[in-house]
């Protein structure tokens, strides 16, 4: 799950570090009214979507009026962004994140993963803020400095004087650096962050270093000890399918092919749409099941994958382990049932009693292929999806 | 021989009287796993599946000399159990369960190194060793003792290179999930490692999917240290950047963790790759000469 900026920049606030004053609205009123409340007379207005890229698609604007910051509203406000990171529908805006205008004379990178390496959190830092870091750690890997977090320790202070003097500050803003460095630390630990990126991080015409910007993606496994963050979820930047399937503690990815696809665990249900790719089609969509695959999931599974109107067949694929295939051929016969579905559906069952589902699922007297093997239904939902 | 466990390995389970842990724990038994008991905090004292049941791990070593536990306590508990069975002085810890936070990971596993301590998992099926013992979810029948080592990040799709192996008649000397989550207890390294000085073992599949740099690191091993033939599948080939594919480490992000590049690393380091999971079995075949 990830934050908005406005929501990550609260956090920032909460942890002691430099931030802009602004105000998170949701009407143009109040957008021009944040402006006044926060005096000067330039302010910046940001689009808040869960997607960057955001300055160059026009969801950013540097503006000189109160007005201007209502017209800026007016044109965002219940619309959608595309950005380069959304797909074509792009994402919509809720809320407009009005800012006062911030003096830059360098920018600065500063973030923060979990390394699956060296299984620890790690920040990097560089003096190339305001770009894409990914494409300067592709082009210029030196340019990418790191820390590593020692789990039972914690971040120190030393490791934030290390880092800041590398990236030429000079004493007192080692000072804020090293601020900003533990308070970030402990956000990131006590929030059971996945990812924390400040791009900017910028040194202001002062010579103050603030955060401009906050990207906050969370470890999802630990929401139940947040429900504060919780409360910050935004279901509207999420795929409704889904976000429906989440509801029913289904994994469902939304694909753009026409072959949906039903499997037991997540490995099998990535190595399924990869099978169906081999053979000439083409995935709607990653779907797990999970173990049980009892006839209610299974049910619910079926509607979300032909809400999907691309769809024109369905491949069922369970490895039953433990649960007996016949059970599973029952528990699809009467989701089938149930649920009316109305283009074809290949199943292939592996496993206990595998025979015995077969036999069931071709008497049924539904529109239900048993395949023999895996390619083999692969190839017979791929001819299927065409019409042969 | 075999990896990590055998016919004599002693076993406690964690959560033993839960409804996963019953389950499990019954099947365990029914294959043949030396079950020796299990702990559940508050019903030390009494007797689950003919077997005593302890307030602590401490307690549970003390009495049966177990050396392994296997873990179906929910996530949010999951940390504690790893750290209790680790300090309790179990030397293999199999945990099954899904959803441990990251975070709590990081801290168990790093106390895990510091007392010697064997993980498995989490968010695995756990490990077997066919017709000795299975620690774990994995359904006993479809396994066969035999010559090959199968070291997976996928559940399901273990189970699918099992039934090959079996049906090609080669059989598995062990098999190991090391599980779906960004920051395992074990790694493919970890596990080739064994498989190459375990003399049952002549032939390694091992199955990753998208996600980290696990398998590019172990493909590098492979070219420096493993002498036995290998055969590796990489799901998600199909899989979009950005997106979460079911297991928490199963996600490309900035351009890292693709199919493609395990792929090159991979078959670069003279391992023989499968574009179709249907094709292990075949595969191990013409690699081995079988």
């Amino acid at each position: 799950m990830n934050l908005h900026e406005y929501q990550g920049k609260q956090l920032f606030a909460d942890y002691g570090l430099p931030v802009s004053k602004g105000f998170a609205v949701d009407t143009p009123e109040e957008a021009a009214e944040a402006c006044n409340k926060i005096g000067g007379d330039k302010w910046v207005v940001k689009a808040q979507v869960h997607a960057g890229g955001r300055g160059k698609a026009g969801g950013v604007k540097l503006i000189k009026s109160p007005e201007e910051a209502k017209a800026f509203a007016e044109q965002w406000l219940g619309k959608k962004l595309v950005t380069f990171q959304t797909d074509e529908h792009g994402q919509p805006v809720a809320k407009i994140l009005v800012e006062n205008c911030t003096d830059i004379a360098n920018e600065l990178y500063l973030g923060a993963v979990v390394d699956r390496t060296t299984r620890r959190v790690v920040f990097m830092a560089s003096t190339e803020g305001g770009v894409e870091i990914e494409k300067v750690a592709e082009e210029t890997p030196e340019k990418i400095l790191k820390a590593e977090i020692d789990p039972l320790v914690g971040a120190q202070p030393y490791q934030a004087r290390e880092l800041g003097f590398a990236l030429g500050l000079n004493k007192e803003q080692i000072k804020q650096f090293t601020k900003i460095f533990l308070g970030l630390s402990k956000l990131f630990h006590d929030k059971d962050l996945a990812l924390l990126e400040i791009n900017p991080l910028v040194i202001t015409g002062e010579g103050n270093l603030h955060c401009l910007d906050a990207k906050i993606g969370l470890d999802g496994n630990a929401l139940y000890r947040h429900p504060d963050l919780q409360a910050m979820q935004d279901p509207s930047q999420e795929d409704d399918r889904e976000a429906e399937a989440a509801a029913w503690d289904l994994n469902y990815v939304a694909l753009d092919g026409n072959i949906g696809c039903m499997v037991n665990g997540a490995g099998l249900a990535m190595g399924t749409m990869d099978i169906v790719n081999l053979n000439g089609g083409s995935p709607a969509n990653f779907l797990d099941v999970g173990g049980g695959a009892t006839k209610e999931r299974v049910a619910e599974a079926f509607k979300i994958i032909l809400s999907d109107d691309n769809v024109k067949a369905v491949l069922v694929n369970i490895f039953g382990g433990i649960v007996r295939c016949d059970m599973i051929a029952e528990g699809i016969i009467g989701a089938v049932e149930q649920v009316g579905v109305n283009v074809p559906v290949v199943v292939r069952l592996e496993g206990n009693n595998a025979e015995l589902g077969a036999e069931k699922l071709a008497s049924s007297g539904l529109n239900i292929i048993a395949a023999t093997s895996l390619t083999d239904a692969a190839q017979q939902v791929v001819k299927a999806a065409e019409g042969k | 021989m075999s990896i990590l466990i055998d016919k004599n390995t002693k076993v406690i389970c964690q959560g033993f009287t839960g409804g996963q842990g019953t389950f499990h724990s019954e099947q365990a038994i029914a294959y043949g796993t030396q079950m020796v008991g299990g702990v559940t905090p508050g019903k030390g004292g009494q007797e689950h599946l003919g077997l005593p049941v302890f307030n602590t791990v401490k307690e549970a070593v003390a009495e049966t000399g177990a050396e392994a536990s296997v873990i179906y306590v929910p996530a949010a508990f999951c940390k504690d159990s790893i750290l209790e069975a680790a300090n309790g002085g179990i030397k293999l810890i199999v945990c099954i369960t899904e959803g441990i936070p990251t975070l709590d990971m990081l801290d168990a596993k790093v106390k895990c190194d510091e007392l010697g301590v064997r993980l498995i998992g989490p968010n695995c099926p756990g490990v077997i060793t066919p017709g000795e013992s299975k620690i774990g979810i994995m359904p006993g029948h479809i396994h066969q003792p035999g010559k090959v080592g199968i070291v997976s990040r996928s559940g399901t799709l273990t189970y699918e290179a099992v039934k090959q192996t079996t049906d090609h008649g080669f059989g598995q000397s062990s098999c190991v999930g090391i599980g779906g989550d960004p920051i395992p207890g074990s790694n493919f390294i970890d596990i080739l490692e064994m498989f190459e000085q375990d003399p049952q073992t002549e032939a390694i599949v091992m199955i990753g999917e998208i996600g980290g740099t696990a398998e590019e690191e172990a493909a590098a091993y492979i070219k420096a240290n493993v002498s036995k033939p290998v055969v590796a599948y990489i799901a998600g080939v199909t899989a979009p950047p950005g997106k979460r594919m079911g297991h928490a480490g199963a996600i490309i992000s900035g351009g890292k963790g693709t199919a493609d590049e395990k792929f090159g690393a991979l078959e670069s380091a003279g391992v023989k790759t499968v574009r179709s999971l249907a094709e292990i079995g075949d595969a191990l075949k013409q690699v081995t000469g079988w």
